[in-house]
Parts: structure tokens; C-alpha cells; sequence
């Protein structure tokens, strides 16, 4: 097992060396990330070209027929209804303080998930959804929530259905710092880690479609605009938080804290190239 | 650089067996550990440690708790390169992240 | 409370397809939790589709059944309007009972 991982990283690595082009000397460290997200969605939608952009944030489901079709029976009768409600229900309920979410966020906090994660320009960092709902909790006198647990999901699965549909409109202010989360984002995506050596480009810009034992990869296009999924492997609702921790281990690096910086300006680049393509949250995966 | 990076790893993956050593005393132990620790956490300065490398280090301490010092100091030397080869992986991704970047 | 049992029955033809979604923990009883104790098993051990006074579809389910257990099915002779009864009876003696009218 371990040298049939390895013998696919070094397959993957040496396929990498030979599909970029030869590094000349990289152009100025100033990121452009109109032109990233341009390329971005570009090399994505030539590499599947009977897929429409907002098939993209399928995942899985637009890569594989047979999964499709599986799909979509399951949305039919999709597995993350109880946890939309139990979202919506705890949204609803008012703080001991008599006070709601609802006075956090922009719009009683309805329809705003594609806007998320936005650059702060006070604090000089990106603030996640998640970060800004266990904020609302603390400043309203409540114990956070866990961000790798079902409380949290439910909320962010309940918030994420308020704007099916709605397309990511990730914002970089003309800001130094912002342009500076933005390309960490991008540099964590592309870096290797972990004792297998993978980064997020490695199985998501390289092989989506192809299988890692026996799970289809989903695309990095519209990777994070289905979340939080159901996971059928979870047998339940989980975070972007999660998500990101959890793919961490599985290639055997300690995962950091959850919305600690890196995650929270990882969130930030993958939602801005996918600017565009809808939010299909929540959704369910194998 | 990536291909050296991938044999080291392979080396580590595939070979387990710890090398062969005079008896070891609770001191060579103790260094050893301390050796693997110090560079475990030059590891987590560069956000960047193994879950294997955690693993090594607590097998090596359970072995040493039981007294086989022998077998606390190859697993404490087993952390110290997974450590090391986690510091290199960090140190040359700072510029290999590049390649295979979008564009 | 909210019923448990999320279901719907559609006539197509001669053949009503149904399917339900249904809220159970379905724990096995071999699982453990962070403490490491065991989580004692809780699962529908009995689902039952009822349709005019005869059973179209029963289940006996063990803890290999998964969390939040999606049915489907079909069964002949169903006619719209009319009544689908759904029950199940977990390991503990508890229940639920729902009734949906096939569209």
C-alpha cells in the first residue's frame, strides 16, 4: 500500500515536471489575480470541454457519469435536509441576550454566503463565514462552536442554501495586505506537504476525474461552492474547516488549527477564481 | 531537487528496519529524543510537520517507558529524519510551488 | 415533533416508485466514541410500507445500515390520492409512524 502511494506522488511529481512549462524566471511578485482566475477557469473548462462552468461545482458528480446519475436520485431526497433545518432552526433562535444572528450579518444574514470570504480592513485579514459566525457568537456573550463539528455545519449549510444559486462574488480590495492573503491562498494550494508530498494541486489541478483509491477527484473550479457537504463517508454534515483538516492528515501532515491564517486565505484564493459559478451549497458527497 | 526529495521519501516509506546499534543507554536515548523534538519543532515553525513524524516520536518514548532503549532510539532517529526531510520539503516548496502553478 | 420519515410516492402508470428519507442514528454497536467507550447500538431493526391494509415493502435492517437510511422502491397497484403508511420500530422498543398520499 505505502509503496503503491508512493510510486503514484512520484508519478504525479514527475508528471508535473514534464506537463508545466520549464520555470524560466517567474514573472513580478506582484499577484494579479484577474488574470489567475481567468487562466484558472480556462485550463478547467478546456480540460472538460462538454461540462458547463457551473457544472464545475458538481465535484465529482460532473466527472463520472454513472455518478451522476446517482446524484441525481440523491437530490431528490438530498441527505442534508435535516441538517438545513436544524440550521435553520438554530439561526432562528435568539442568544440569551435576546439578540440573533441576524444582527451580525448583512441582510439578516439571507442570501450572503457568496460574499464570504471578504477581506477585513480594519483587522488586515480574511474573515470566513464560519469565523464571522463564531464571532457573532462570542460577541453576543455565547460559547463558540466547534469548527469541525455539526452545530456549525448546520449553520453554514443553512446559510449556503439562502443562496443557491447566487454566483461568488469574492471581492480584493485594492490593498496590499489583501493582495497578500490572496496570493498565501494560492501559494498553500500549489505547496507540497505532508509526508506523501501532495498539494491541493496535485490531486485537485492535476488529476480531477481520475481516482485516489476509490474516490473520484473533484476539479478545484467550484471546489468550495457546494460546501458544507454531506459526506457519506462522515455520515454527516462538514465544514470547509473540516474538510481542509481532514485532507491535511490524509496525506500525513499535522493539520493546522482550524481558521488559522493559511486556511482562512486558502478559503479566500479557491473562492475567488471560482467567482462566477454558483453556490450549489449544501451539498452531499460520497 | 523534487527527485531527491522523492527518493528520501522512498527511503523512508520502504525502509522501516532501524540500522544496527551497541546496546543503548537511557542517555543516548534521551539525546536522541531531543534531537528528533528540536527538529520536529524547526518543523512546526515552518507549519509543516508529519503525522508520522508524531507518530515516531511516540513510539520511541512508549520504548523507552518499557526500557527498550534499543528499540526508543532507532524510532527516535526514524523521527529525527522524518523530521528533517519535512523541514527540507518545506524549505524547497517555497520556490518549487511555482511550477505548478495555473497560468 | 417532526416526524422522523420524509417520504414521497408517485404513481407512474401502473407502478408507484416511493422513496423515503428517514432520521436515525443507525449506531452498530461496534463503533467507539473519543472516550473510547463503546456507543451502544441504536438502530431500526423493522421499516414497513403499508399500502391498503397489505405490506408492500418490509425491511429488516441490523446496524450495517448507515446513518439517516435512504429507501426506494416500486410496487403495482397504487392509485393516486391514496394512503401510504410508513412505520419503523428501532432496537430500543421505539418508533415512528408517518402516512403520505401517492401523487
Amino acid at each position: 500500500m505505502r509503496s503503491a502511494i508512493h510510486l503514484a506522488s512520484a508519478a504525479l511529481a514527475l508528471a508535473a515536471l514534464s506537463f508545466s512549462a520549464v520555470p524560466t524566471a517567474v514573472a513580478a511578485d506582484t499577484p494579479d489575480p484577474v488574470a489567475d482566475a481567468k487562466a484558472f477557469q480556462k485550463f478547467f473548462t478546456e480540460k472538460f470541454p462538454k461540462l458547463k462552468l457551473e457544472d464545475f461545482v458538481n465535484g465529482p458528480y460532473s466527472m463520472n457519469e454513472d455518478l451522476h446519475r446517482q446524484w441525481e436520485e440523491k437530490e431528490q431526497f438530498p441527505p442534508y435536509e435535516f441538517s438545513v433545518d436544524m440550521g435553520k432552526e438554530m439561526f432562528s433562535k435568539p442568544f440569551k441576550n435576546g439578540k440573533s444572528y441576524a444582527d451580525c450579518f448583512p441582510n439578516q444574514g439571507i442570501g450572503i454566503r457568496q460574499n464570504y470570504p471578504y477581506f477585513d480592513n480594519k483587522e488586515g485579514k480574511v474573515i470566513t463565514l464560519e469565523l464571522a459566525l463564531n464571532r457573532c457568537r462570542e460577541a453576543n456573550g455565547e460559547p463558540a462552536f466547534s469548527y469541525v463539528k455539526d452545530e456549525m455545519a448546520a449553520l453554514t449549510a443553512y446559510m449556503a442554501f439562502t443562496s443557491r444559486g447566487k454566483p461568488f462574488d469574492i471581492k480584493i480590495p485594492d490593498d496590499p495586505r489583501a493582495l497578500e492573503a490572496y496570493q498565501n491562498g494560492k501559494r498553500y494550494f500549489y505547496t507540497r506537504r505532508g509526508q506523501l508530498n501532495f498539494s491541493c494541486a496535485t490531486c485537485h489541478v492535476q488529476s480531477p476525474g481520475e481516482r485516489i483509491r476509490a474516490e473520484v477527484l473533484a476539479p478545484a473550479l467550484g471546489i468550495l461552492n457546494a460546501m458544507p457537504i454531506y459526506r457519506s463517508e462522515w455520515s454527516g454534515m462538514g465544514t470547509i474547516s473540516r474538510r481542509f483538516t481532514t485532507c491535511n492528515s490524509q496525506i500525513r501532515g499535522v493539520p493546522l488549527n482550524p481558521q488559522d491564517d493559511e486556511y482562512r486565505d486558502l478559503e479566500y484564493y479557491l473562492s475567488y477564481v471560482s467567482n462566477g459559478l454558483p453556490i450549489s451549497g449544501p451539498g452531499a458527497r460520497p | 531537487m523534487r527527485t531527491s526529495l522523492l527518493s528520501l521519501t522512498s527511503v523512508l516509506l520502504i525502509a522501516g528496519a532501524p540500522s544496527v546499534l551497541a546496546a543503548g543507554s537511557e542517555a543516548d536515548f534521551k539525546a536522541a529524543y531531543a534531537a528528533a523534538e528540536a527538529a520536529n519543532k524547526e518543523a512546526g515553525t515552518l507549519r509543516n510537520q508529519w503525522t508520522v513524524t508524531a507518530a515516531a516520536l511516540a513510539a520511541a518514548k512508549k520504548a523507552a517507558d518499557k526500557g527498550d532503549f534499543d528499540q526508543a532510539i532507532a524510532s527516535s532517529k526514524e523521527a529525527e529524519a522524518l523530521a528533517k526531510t519535512s523541514i527540507f520539503q518545506a524549505t524547497s516548496e517555497k520556490e518549487a510551488w511555482k511550477a505548478l502553478e495555473i497560468r | 415533533m417532526a416526524s422522523t420519515i420524509r417520504v414521497r410516492a408517485t404513481l407512474s402508470g401502473e407502478t408507484t416508485e416511493v422513496q423515503a428519507l428517514i432520521q436515525h442514528p443507525m449506531d452498530s454497536g461496534f463503533v467507539k466514541d473519543a472516550k473510547g467507550e463503546i456507543i451502544p447500538p441504536h438502530f431500526i431493526q423493522q421499516l414497513t410500507f403499508e399500502y391498503d391494509g397489505k405490506s408492500v415493502f418490509v425491511a429488516d435492517w441490523g446496524g450495517g445500515v448507515s446513518k439517516d437510511p435512504y429507501v426506494k422502491f416500486s410496487f403495482k397497484g397504487g392509485k393516486k390520492g391514496d394512503d401510504l403508511k410508513i412505520s419503523w420500530v428501532d432496537n430500543k422498543g421505539a418508533t415512528d409512524t408517518t402516512t403520505a398520499k401517492i401523487q
